[in-house]
């Protein structure tokens, strides 16, 4: 079996997401070092605060403060952080009920090691120096023994009233969440062996055993027939172009003048047209039907482009059923 | 509801920590042949069809359309796809005979894990306000759950290696499985989870064909009929949740027929040992209840189509004459948030 061929991809997007009323004071509050909670009608305060009651999916507005020290409810210790959690040194995640509510908060929690973690251990707000009005606000919990505690402790009842979202100034409407996941993209048997032979300078295609349609680039199945295509042929290097369209948008990191030529092209025995980009012709006299073949680059592994062979153009009928 | 509607085949991939030289597509097109060769139906024959995966795991975009060239879909067929487990599909799929719109339906699923890193992948299902900025992976949400019950007595280490050990040996028997026999319990992955607590991370597919009727008795010589199916979802809040049980589970079961009458053998979708412990509890599933017999998704856990393949195993041992009545379990999300249960029979023997 030839080598796998693998190459990274990076996947990465900065989502933008607008947020809710109970969301919005949430997470202003936060960078203003105020959590806040939202009270259901029965009287259970939700921290982190929701915009539905879970049990009722009644919409509640009802916003209070609750202390920034609560009780763990459930940990497990994280000896190896990865890329993007909240600590790079090892922690404990968390669930901790804020003093004042009746739901628990997920969040790292540093502590020496395991040892000093447990169900029940007193834990406070370690606030993050530069907060946004982000869940991140919140640097991570740390423990909070009362006694080593420099001011004075939560009473942890009741809970102070409503401060809402709209005291604080410039709220924040939205997060900026960014995210990126890192891939090793291997593209299978097929594509892999069209894609050595490239790098050849063949053109390989598959036939499918039953309808006989020789597709290039393959991909491993005739998808009108649902069958592997697993016999080779090599196809080209002349083709056809069946259609095309000029392209006057100046693509970012791409050194290619516009107007230029983008076309589908029939390789001379293939049943599936590819694509390329159409040179050594002024982009106007591009037209269906022509003749054209690779120009290849030194030591690169597909055409950079095709340009006309001088042959007299196609007849329609020849190539009217791959367009 | 008064069609009855069967699984009549079912066909699964060898499930391995990589497949990196088949494309997906490669990698799924020999069990659907499989699966429709086992019923003697083609494409052409197949009412409706419905499949499950995510774009996510392999980092490519649209990637069940190039999936669908391997079931051959001209001229053009009834399809739909969901971005869940092929569980989910099946449901789909089962509600679409129930109309009487098709007599016959192909459920397939697959997952490709290894082109990218699973844990860090499925944290993008979270809540994206308050959680997924977290990046919480998913062992470390299962360990939360797992020291919750440990907190409250529900279960400890040895119990939890214990899961761990008769899955891997009963998964001995299962050609298919990627972790089999004796495999260490391993060190702490996200205390109090060790690696032998988790689900081996691989690729796989799987496929059942369901038919109604008198159909499914021409196809299977002896049909698993869908005695009910029903899914329910918890609240997305990890911290509203009580995470030592599943009412979400048990809801399902209800609605799906599944207290009516005791099951011989359950087979649970806990990718993690801990939530076996949570399933058992929420399902009311006595000692006499063969779970696991495939080995489970501890064995082989292919993302998207390791639910599925809960059912399909449960039907196969009704095919076979090894159980007259089973529940399969589905889960979807972090410390099982949805839950799928469906109640399969055989005819009297």
């Amino acid at each position: 079996m030839p080598e796998v061929l693998k190459a990274p991809l990076v996947v990465e997007f900065p989502f933008t997401r607008s947020l809710g009323p109970v969301q919005s004071a949430f997470l202003t509050g936060l960078r203003e070092r105020v959590v806040l909670g939202v009270r259901t009608r029965n009287g259970r305060t939700l921290v982190p605060p929701v915009e539905y009651d879970p049990v009722t999916a009644e919409e509640i507005r009802d916003l209070v403060e609750v202390a920034p020290t609560g009780t763990v409810t459930t940990w497990a210790w994280n000896h190896a952080p990865r890329r993007d959690q909240p600590l790079d040194t090892p922690f404990a995640w968390a669930l901790v009920r804020l003093d004042g509510a009746d739901t628990a908060l997920l969040h790292a929690l540093d502590a020496p090691g395991p040892d000093a973690v447990h169900t029940g251990m007193r834990v406070r707000v370690r606030w993050a120096e530069e907060r946004t009005g982000a869940i991140t606000d919140i640097a991570c919990f740390e423990p909070y023994d009362s006694g080593s505690y420099d001011s004075e402790p939560y009473d942890g009842d009741p809970a102070e009233p409503a401060r809402q979202a709209a005291e604080f100034e410039n709220p924040i409407t939205g997060i900026v969440a960014p995210a990126r996941l890192d891939y090793t993209y291997s593209p299978g048997r097929a594509q892999s062996a069209y894609i050595n032979a490239l790098a050849d300078h063949r053109n390989v295609g598959e036939c499918c055993p039953s309808c006989r349609k020789v597709y290039v680039p393959p991909r491993g199945a005739c998808p009108t027939c649902g069958v592997a295509t697993l016999e080779q042929v090599e196809v080209g290097p002349r083709g056809t172009v069946t259609t095309f369209c000029i392209v006057n948008l100046k693509a970012k990191n791409l050194d290619i003048e516009v107007p230029y030529v983008y076309a589908h092209i029939a390789l001379d025995g293939a049943d599936l047209a590819l694509h390329g980009r159409i040179g050594g012709i002024p982009y106007d006299q591009v037209r269906m039907g022509l003749r054209v073949e690779p120009v290849w680059t030194e030591g690169a592994r597909y055409p950079d482009h095709y340009r006309p062979t001088g042959e007299p153009d196609a007849d329609y009928d020849t190539y009217r059923e791959l367009l | 509801m008064n069609r009855e509607i069967a699984v009549v085949a079912f066909a699964q991939t060898d499930h391995r920590r990589t497949s990196e030289e088949l494309s997906e597509v490669e990698m799924l097109m020999p069990v659907l042949h499989d699966v429709l060769g086992r019923t003697g139906l083609k494409t052409a024959d197949i009412g409706f069809t419905c499949s499950g995966s995510s774009d996510y795991l392999a980092g490519r975009a649209f990637s069940f359309t190039l999936a669908l060239d391997g079931v051959g879909a001209w001229p053009p067929i009834s399809e739909s796809h969901v971005e869940m487990d092929g569980a989910w599909a099946l449901y789909e799929a089962w509600t679409k005979l129930l109309t009487g719109d098709a007599d016959t339906a192909l459920v397939y699923s697959y997952g490709k894990s290894s082109p990218g890193p699973l844990r860090d992948v499925l944290t993008r299902q979270l809540d994206p306000y308050y959680v997924a900025p977290l990046w919480p992976d998913s062992v470390a949400l299962a360990a939360l759950q797992a020291q919750a019950l440990i907190d409250a007595g529900d279960t400890d280490e040895p119990a939890l290696a214990a899961v761990a050990a008769r899955s891997r040996a009963d998964a001995a028997a299962n050609s298919h499985a990627q972790l089999r026999g004796s495999v260490p319990h391993g060190e702490y992955v996200v205390r109090p989870l060790r690696t032998g607590d988790c689900p081996p991370i691989g690729d796989g597919a799987a496929a059942v064909i369901l038919a109604a009727g008198q159909r499914a008795r021409e196809l299977c010589a002896r049909p698993a009929w869908i005695r009910g199916v029903d899914h329910r979802i918890e609240a997305h809040s990890l911290g509203v949740r009580d995470l030592t049980d599943s009412p979400s589970t048990r809801l399902a079961a209800e609605r799906a027929g599944a207290f009516e009458r005791p099951v011989d053998t359950a087979e649970l979708h806990a990718p993690f040992t801990s939530q076996e412990v949570v399933l058992r509890k929420a399902l009311k599933l006595g000692d006499g209840v063969r779970v696991n017999p495939s080995g489970g998704a501890l064995a082989a856990n292919p993302v998207m189509a390791a639910g599925l393949i809960r059912i399909g195993e449960a039907a196969a041992r009704i095919h076979r004459g090894e159980s007259d009545r089973a529940l399969a379990h589905a889960t979807s999300g972090p410390c099982l948030q949805q839950n799928l249960v469906a109640v399969l029979e055989g005819d009297p023997r």
